[in-house]
Parts: C-alpha cells; structure tokens; sequence
C-alpha cells in the first residue's frame, strides 16, 4: 500500500450536466482539476502503485445516458461507459464490427470485462491498450461533450503523442460511433485481430494489429491498419496502407509494404518486451492477414 | 478384539480423505496474518536503500509528518547483535554502515496510521555513498570488485570421481556447453507478513506467515540476545510458500519484534506485492558449463561440470543450495570420470534464497540440455542416449554413493515414452515441421523430455545436525495430538500426519489433532522444506504413535486391536493412574549411511525419487510463442500417501515449472527488480497451462521392498516438478525449431533471437 485516500476526493453525480458542471470547474489551486473517474479499472491500479495523482475525481459510473449500444441506418454508437461485457453481448456489433468483440474478448477478465469502459479504455490513452487498434480499423468518431456543446472528433486524430490528446478542459468522451458501411459496398470483407501478449489471458499487448479491408481479385479496394504498442499512441499505418492500394497484392507489393511499415512503427524496449521483437512480430502480422487476404480471393 | 481385522488392514494410507484444513480455507475462516485482530496494533514500514552498494552517511528525516508520534528503530536500537542468524552472520537485520544491495532495510518506522507510515517513509532519507558494484555472477568470482569476504566467494566444493583429465583426453567424441537459468519469485497467494509483541516482562511473541518457526526463533533470540524460553513464535494460516518463506519471515519477524519492543505496542507488518517481490529472496540465477567426452554409442565417458549460482548480497542459505545443486548435477547417469566443480558468488542482488527445488532445477536444466546438445551432435534420438546412460542399482554416482534404490530407470522411460506417445510423435511431427517449413506456414511441433532424481530430505549430514523432534500425546477423551514444528503452507501436512498416526493407531480422523507449530507447543522438528516433512518427520510421527500405542499396551490398558472407544477409555486410565501420556521420537541416522562434508563423498541422500516428463508444444513463428500442449509427469518417489494431494503437488509444480521455462523473467536494474508486480512479472494462467498426466510408480513397493527411509515407503514429491519440467520444455522447443535452448525462461523475444542468430 502506498497511497494516502486523504490525499483523494471523489464525488458522484446522477446527471451528464451535474458533471460536465464540475469538470468547468477551475483547476483548484492544490487539488488541481476534475478528472473523470468511469470503472476505475486503469485508476485504481495507479492508485495502488501510489503512481495515481492526488486530487479530485468525478464518479461518473451511474450516468445511464452514457451506457448501452444504439444502431441507427448509418451507425452503432457506443456509450462511453460501455463494457467489454455489454460489446461482447451485443449481436449486431459483433457481427458487423467483429474486431471489437475481439478486443473485448482478450481484455483482462471477466471481472475488467464488467467494470472496465471503451471511455476509459480510449481516454487513458495507453499505446498498448486493446480496442483503439479496432477503432482505427474501423475509423470510428468520437462525441465529446462539454458545458459548451458537443464536437465529435475522427480517433484517428485523436491521439497526438504519447497520453497527449485532443480533449479539452472540461470534456468528457460521450460516444463512440461506427459508420456502417453500405450493405452493396464492392468486393470481400476481412476483418483481422490479433494480439500478442505476454501470456494467454490477463495480459498486456506487446503487438496487437486490426486491420479492416476490402479486397476484389488480387487487389486491395480499401484498407485501415491499427496497431498497439508500437508506438507512442495507438497507430494509424497511413503511408503501409497507401502502398498497399497502389497495386495487386503480390509478393512484391507485400514486402514494400513491410519496409514501409518498419518505418512507420516505432517501438521501444521495455520491461515486457523489446523493440526488435515488437517491430519483427509487426510485420510478421501483416503478412499473416496479408495471406489471409489473399487466400480470401478464392470465391 | 471387536475392532474387525479387516478395517485394520485396510490403511488410510495411499487413499484420498478430504483435507483436514481444507474447510477452514475454503470457507474463509481460516485466519492469515492480515486478518489476526490486534488491539492497539501499530503499522510498521521499512525504509530501504534503494542504492546497490555504499556507505552509509546519515538519514534526514523531512518535515511532513509528525515524527514525534513516529517510532523510529534503526541499528543502534539492537538490543542484541545486529544479525539474522541463520548460517553465517554476514547479514545484518538493519545496515548499519555499509549497503550491500538496494533493498536492504536501514530504517524502520511504526506509526498507527498506515498512510501515514507511508508518506513517513518518503520523507525519510538516507544518505549513501556510492561503491563500486557487481551484478554479474562470473565478474563477481573474476573478483575485480570485491563485495564479500576475500573473494567474493559464499562456498565452494568440488565432486571427484575418477580422472576426468585423462577420460577427457582419451574420449572419442567431446562435446561442450554452456546453460543458463534465470531468478524466480516464488509467487505465493499470501505476501509476507508478521504481528510481534515485545515486553520486557513477556519476552518476545510473533505470529507470521512462515515456513519454518525454529528458524525465526534462532534469529530472534540472537537479535535480542534473550534465553529461548523469552521468545515464541507462532505460525499462522500461510498462504504458500515455496522455499520463499523458509529465511526471509526471520528478516521480517525481526524487523516487527524491534519496533514493538521500542514501541512497547503489538506491531504489524504486511507487504505489499510489490515490496514483497522486491525485498524477499528468489530463485538463484545460474549459470552452468558442461565439457563431456562419449564414445560413438554416446556412452558417458567423462563428465566435466562448472556449476555457478549468484548467491545475491549475503550468504543466507547459498552454500546449501549450491551443495544441493551440484549433487544433481550429473542426473540419473552413470560415469566413471566425474568432476563437479561448483561456486557460489555474492553479487550486490538481494540474497536470493531457497525455492522449491532447491538449486537442483538449475543443474538439472543444464545436464539434461546438454545430454539434448549431444544426442543432436550424434544423431541419436534424446530418449535413446539417456537410456544407454541410466545409472543403475549397485552402479555409484558421483559422490560414490551406491545406488540402493529399487529402481529401473529404462523401464520407467520405456513407460513415459508409451505414455505420451513419444516415438510416434517424434517422427509424425519432424516430417510435419518439414512440410511447414517448406510451405512457409509458422506453426512448429515437438516433443522432448528430461529424466532426473531428486534427492529425498536434508543433503548430506543435515539430518543428523537437525535430530528433529516429533512429539504425540494423547487426552484423557482420546484426542491424539501430534506436536511437531511441521508447516501447513497448502501442502496439506495435516492431512498427512493424520493419515500417518491413523495407520498407526487405527483411530478416526477426528480424534488426531495436528497441533499448530508454536514454539511453545511444539518441539523442534526442524524446518517445512525438502520434501522432509513427509520422509523425516512423517516417520517420526509414526514412530511417536508407535511408541504412543506401546506405552497404553505394555500397562495391558489396549489388546491387540480395539475400537476407538476402547482407546479412549484406555487413555482415560492411563490419565487416572497418574500417567504422563506423552512420547516423543527423535530422528536417528539409518546405519550404512555415511557422508563427508568435507570430501563430498558418500551418501548425499538417503534415497531419491526418480522421474521422466515429456512435454510437446507448439510454437507459432509469427510471435515466436511456445504453447505447452500436453504434459506428462511419471514419477517414482515411493509410497503416496494422499494420491490427489501428491497430483495436485505434480501439477502445480508443473505449471510453475513451465513459468520457469517460458514465461517468468526478472528484470533486474542496478541489482532491483524493475517488473515487480504480477502485470509485468508473467506467471502462466490457467490458459497457459495445459492438461497434465500425472502417474505414480512405487517399485519397490511393487516387489514387496518399499523404501526403508519414509513412513510405508514414502519418500519426496514436491521439488520434482520444478527438476523436470523447464528442461523438458526446452527439450521439446528444440524438436519443434531446432534452437538448442540452453537457457531459460526462453521467452518469445528470445526464442527469436535465438533463430535468427541460427539462419
Ligand atoms: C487486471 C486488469 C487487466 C486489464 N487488461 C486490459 C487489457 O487486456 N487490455 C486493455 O486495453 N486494458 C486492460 N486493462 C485496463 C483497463 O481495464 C481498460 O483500459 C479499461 O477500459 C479502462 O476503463 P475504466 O472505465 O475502468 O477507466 P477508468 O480507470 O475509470 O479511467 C481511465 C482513464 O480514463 C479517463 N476517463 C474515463 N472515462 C472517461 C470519459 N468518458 N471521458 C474522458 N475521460 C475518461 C479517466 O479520467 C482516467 O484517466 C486492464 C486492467 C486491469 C486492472
């Protein structure tokens, strides 16, 4: 144990206004600004490390307008305060949006998949966190809601280094939306998802890669690459996808696209893993889902 | 005579009856030392050195809390002397002047609010001057940087058989090796943890999770320099142990004794995870080389083995896992030229200490890689050449010691090769790997194995130094109670000894009573380590019954058989008579067994289990992961007592075996552990783990000889799965890749780097 409670301020609010009222609040001049507090699965580790730091947090578990799966003609929105458990739960999302149910599926446990959000898991802005990889692949937006409306934000663009974000004072990540794509959209589907981490369950990525594409013949028609822990943040590979779509996915078109994206990651040696491990595997994982689309080409 | 013969017969012995203490731990009455209600109790912390190695220079204790409310102990408030005795002295409870690794504890603060103790301990500074340091065990003994004694050096020894010189110089085919095994935690459930009282009129109480209650009773009677009897120690439930709570509790017991007697207040101390995987010892890192000269049949010739463990700081219990260690060093093999050369150095690491195994899984790593190193060499398949090499009864071993054992170790490999299915799947699954590679696919098969002893209690002369004492008496209602110093730590020791003195006493389980170890309820029959507690001290609590049931019938109060009515009415005469109806039985050294510390030569062990484990595992080139598949685990270790009990043992040392293998790597940083909690620290799960077969032999028993040393033949279970386990692993990673994997844990990372240094 080496934390002081004393040191902690924590309220709850029954209503998104009642919250977004104390996260306007100024900074205080010792226990600094609101900082939003959803299951606690991220802060109460740190708290326990001692690492967490001292100040006020709002409990904003018990808003249910921030909860639960709505599909519209054009989008699954996700509340912020979704869990793991509910995305695992939810059919549609899981038929139409796989890699997220694939994410939740190897996040932590049971007990994390209950308590754990896709707010929380999006705002803690961990690189090695194990849906924003999904989100990438699907491109998904981001509602954020302050006292002074609400602005919704490409994830792509999201993150900007490493736990830096464009999140304003006072926001709060309200939804997560998914554009479904038409239901006449050209060529074949793959969904890719793999994570590698340090065991086979309870465990945090040393590689995970998602990827969306679509693929007529021997060409890519459309592809989105999200990779974790191999960079700073959460990675969108632009410049590999780009290769990938300027001409038939052959062997040739495969290794320029792994030259590109050893380029483009740029991981680190840590206590779970090293850099050369992490950028090796990386390309080892395209090519497994460059295979796969290419095996998928059989119809 | 009404006690129908039959039930007699029928022993309790090799059957599975529910745990004794099973209900309490499962219905969470069972009370570990966080729970134990302590009115008034303070909260101790410790401050520690975080600096590798220097000199002490001062401590400034920074405004921020009120100190005057604190209890601040540091050395200079020993009342006795400033050790943790256990085999040498070197190691001191509180450093003083000089640091020697950066977890030692310098200063210790108690204070009724635990936050508060915490924000203390951050305002507490020490200052340190820096020395030069060593971390790398063969620079430690290259002696350059001296950090203990002379050389740097906690023990040495050399093994001799033979002329291996000669042998190596005339052997047709040599082949070389170097292995490598890694630091362990010993991951129990329950982190470390102590309540003390201390009184000038009480003398000293502690309470804790811990191993062995003599061990702590020895260093604090010294710390304090008090007579025995002022000091008492008392095991609560423990939540595992492994080895890690046989010498640290001493270091912690000490530390919560010397604020409670500053404080004249109940102090308790709990560690966190984190402080615990800091702090408490861990598996010695080894380093092994093997220089072995063959014939063309891969016959041993000539054995050549320099054996190395990082003994960390202090020598704590180092020489005796390094003797243990090169006991085994050799296996199961017969070799006429044999030299085991073995060391262990001191490092500026935390003391790494004994975990189950003992520093056996290390040397039995490396002998059994390299005999994989040789068969690869010679184009011969690995189970062949340990076979042609099988000691055998009447052969000797290293040390000269004369295989007595009823064993038959082909016929034991011939049965684990039948088990698993070994040969077929050697040739199906080299013929698929081929076709992979060829077609570029990543997934890799294999199959290996390790064949190994382990030697049954305390190494050498222990047990005659120890002359454990078990005590049994008996109530005037008929309630046996069996008093030893015997730990429960999850192994189910009461459940053993209540089989053990039923099989003696013909009586229900619910009239023995297993006493909890409290040094003043319980004799000192040494420490839960070695797989002792069923062979040692299991024998003696037969014994003790044996004499128990003597007494009650030489007074003619008991015939021959009766009921358990009958005895307790028995014992209530006896009671009436004025009777003391307590016995007590002492260990005695069997004759023929003689040993030499000196020379190492002789009977290293009374009588060995023996053993063959296969594994086969898949490994997926895309992420380098080695997936453990199945596992099968064929032991011979004598007379089971708890068949599910001994099962259960097999298979959670095989899971921790395979944690030893591929998953559990510390990361050290200037001698501290830079991934101490469970996040970063990989232990497998559950999903890591496959299915494992477990089978029991008992030959001897089987030819109508059971083993003379253990209760009904008994001899030890718990260490062989942390032997046999990781080389048997990497015995199969080697079919699958081709990578010879000479040093664990071999995770992804470096299996990887393994095969790329290998195209
Ligand atoms: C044992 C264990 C295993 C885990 N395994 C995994 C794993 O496999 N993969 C993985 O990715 N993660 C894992 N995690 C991390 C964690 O569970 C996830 O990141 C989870 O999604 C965090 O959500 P939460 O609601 O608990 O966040 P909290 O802990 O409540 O908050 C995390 C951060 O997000 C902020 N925040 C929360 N909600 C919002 C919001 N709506 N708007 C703005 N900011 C917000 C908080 O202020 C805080 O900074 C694990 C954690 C544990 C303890």
């Amino acid at each position: 144990m080496s934390h002081n409670l004393s040191d902690f301020v924590a309220q709850s609010v029954q209503t998104l206004p009642e919250a977004l009222r104390l996260l306007a609040e100024p900074a205080d001049p010792s226990l600094g600004p609101w900082r939003p507090l959803a299951g606690g699965t991220d802060l109460m580790v740190t708290l326990a490390a001692g690492t967490l730091p001292a100040g006020r947090y709002v409990d904003i578990w018990p808003l249910d307008e921030l909860r639960g799966i709505t599909v519209t003609d054009q989008a699954i929105e996700l509340g912020a305060l979704t869990t793991y458990t509910e995305i695992r739960q939810h059919a549609q999302l899981m038929t139409e949006f796989p890699l997220l149910g694939l994410a939740a599926k190897e996040t932590g446990a049971i007990a994390i998949q209950n308590r754990g959000t896709i707010g929380g898991n999006i705002a803690n802005a961990s690189p090695a966190a194990d849906t924003p990889p999904a989100l990438l692949a699907y491109d998904a937006e981001l509602e954020l809601t302050s006292l002074s409306g609400v602005r919704t934000v490409a994830y792509s663009q999201f993150h900007s280094g490493y736990k830096q974000m464009d999140r304003r004072p006072g926001e709060l990540i309200t939804k997560v939306r998914l554009r479904r794509p038409p239901s006449d959209a050209p060529g074949r589907t793959v969904h890719y998802y793999r994570k590698v981490g340090t065991r086979a369950a309870q465990a945090i990525s040393k590689v995970c890669l998602a990827a969306f594409a679509r693929i007529d013949g021997a060409r890519l028609l459309n592809i989105r690459l999200g990779l974790g822990s191999v960079a700073p943040t959460p990675l969108r590979c632009t410049r590999t996808e780009s290769v990938l779509l300027s001409g038939p996915l052959d062997e040739a078109l495969i290794r320029r696209a792994e030259a590109t994206l050893a380029y483009e990651c740029s991981p680190i040696d840590d206590v779970r893993s090293t850099s050369a491990y992490r950028r090796r595997v990386t390309l080892n994982l395209l090519r497994e889902l460059l295979q796969q689309c290419r095996s998928d080409r059989r119809e | 005579m009404k006690q129908p013969h039959e039930l007699r017969e029928a022993s309790v012995i090799g059957t599975s009856p529910p745990r004794k203490e099973g209900v309490a731990k499962v219905t969470g009455k069972a009370v570990y030392i966080d729970d134990l209600p302590v009115a008034g109790a303070l909260y101790g912390v410790t401050v520690r050195s975080r600096v590798a190695r220097g000199h002490l220079r001062g401590i400034t204790y920074h405004p921020g809390v009120p100190w005057e409310d604190f209890h601040v102990v540091t050395a200079a408030d020993i009342p006795g002397e400033n050790t943790i005795a256990l085999l040498e002295k070197d190691q001191p409870c509180l450093a003083d002047q000089r640091i020697n690794h950066p977890e030692e504890a310098v200063v210790l603060l108690a204070h009724p609010d635990r936050e508060l103790c915490e924000r203390a301990r951050r305002l507490c500074e020490l200052h340190i001057e820096p020395l030069p340091t060593v971390f790398d065990l063969d620079e430690s003994l290259d002696g350059e940087v001296r950090v203990w004694g002379d050389d740097n050096i906690l023990k040495q020894f050399s093994i001799d058989k033979g002329n291996v010189a000669e042998a190596l110089a005339t052997a047709p085919i040599i082949v070389e090796g170097d292995y490598a095994t890694g630091a362990q935690e010993q991951l129990y459930i329950e982190p470390q943890g102590m309540v003390a009282l201390a009184s000038p009129k009480h003398g000293i109480t502690v309470w804790g999770s811990l191993q062995c209650p003599y061990y702590v009773h020895k260093a604090l009677a010294t710390l304090f320099g008090f007579p025995k009897e002022r000091v008492r120690i008392i095991q609560c439930e423990t939540g595992g142990g492994f080895g890690g709570k046989e010498e640290y509790p001493s270091m912690l017991a000490a530390h919560a004794a010397l604020l409670a007697w500053k404080a004249r207040r109940p102090v308790k101390m709990i560690y966190d995870r984190h402080e615990d995987m800091l702090a408490t010892t861990k598996r010695h890192p080894s380093r092994t080389r093997i220089r072995s000269g063959h014939d063309e049949s891969g016959k041993l010739l000539a054995l050549d083995i320099d054996f190395r463990l990082d003994g960390g700081a202090y020598m704590t219990l180092s020489p005796v896992v390094l003797s243990r260690g090169g006991l085994h060093a050799s296996g199961p093999y017969h070799c006429d030229h044999v030299r085991i050369r073995a060391r262990a150095a001191a490092t500026n690491h935390p003391p790494h200490g004994a975990f189950r195994g003992f520093g056996a899984p290390q040397s039995v790593f490396a002998i059994e890689r390299h005999l994989d190193k040789v068969a690869a060499q010679l184009g011969i398949d690995g189970a062949e050449l340990r076979r042609r090499n099988f000691l055998a009864p009447g052969q000797t071993m290293a040390t000269g010691q004369v295989v007595r054992d009823e064993i038959d170790l082909p016929e034991l490999l011939d049965r684990a090769l039948t088990m698993s299915d070994y040969a077929r799947k050697r040739t199906e699954f080299a013929r698929l790997n081929a076709e992979s590679a060829s077609r570029g696919t990543p997934i890799r098969k294999g199959i290996g194995l390790a064949s190994f002893m382990h030697g049954a209690g305390f190494t050498g002369s222990g047990e005659r130094y120890l002359a454990s004492v078990v005590a049994v008496d008996a109530t005037p209602q008929g309630t046996v109670r069996i008093r030893a110093s015997s730990t429960e730590i999850g192994q189910g020791k009461d459940t053993v000894f209540t089989q053990i003195a039923q099989d003696v006493l013909g009586l229900p389980s619910h009239m023995i009573e297993v006493v909890r170890p409290d040094t003043a309820e319980v004799p000192d029959s040494g420490p839960t380590v070695a797989s002792r507690t069923v062979m040692v001290v299991g024998k003696l609590v037969q014994s003790a019954c044996q004499e128990l049931r003597r007494k009650l019938s030489e007074g003619g109060l008991l015939g021959e058989s009766y009921t358990p009515t009958e005895f307790a009415s028995a014992c209530d005469i006896f009671h009436q008579l004025g009777g003391v109806l307590r016995v007590e039985s002492q260990y005695q050294q069997p004759t023929g067994i003689e040993w030499d510390d000196k020379t190492y030569k002789g009977d290293a062990y009374a009588t060995y289990a023996w053993a063959v484990y296969v594994a086969e595992v898949t490994v997926d080139l895309t992420t380098y992961e080695t997936r453990v598949d199945r596992f099968w685990a064929l032991q011979d270790a004598g007379k089971i007592i708890h068949p599910v009990m001994a099962a259960g043992q097999i298979e959670g040392g095989v899971a921790q075996g395979i944690g030893f293998a591929l998953y559990e790597k510390v990361v050290w940083k200037e001698g501290r552990m830079q991934n101490a909690q469970m996040t970063n620290y990989i232990m497998p799960t559950s999903l890591d783990v496959p299915d494992i077969l477990v089978e029991f032999d008992d030959r001897a028993t089987r030819l109508g000889t059971p083993a003379a040393h253990g209760p009904r033949g008994a001899k030890g279970i718990g260490e062989l799965p942390l032997d046999g386990s990781a080389p048997a692993v990497a015995s199969a990673v080697q079919h699958a890749t081709g990578v010879l994997c000479g040093a664990v844990p071999m995770t992804p990372e470096d299996l990887m780097q393994a095969l790329e240094a290998a195209r």
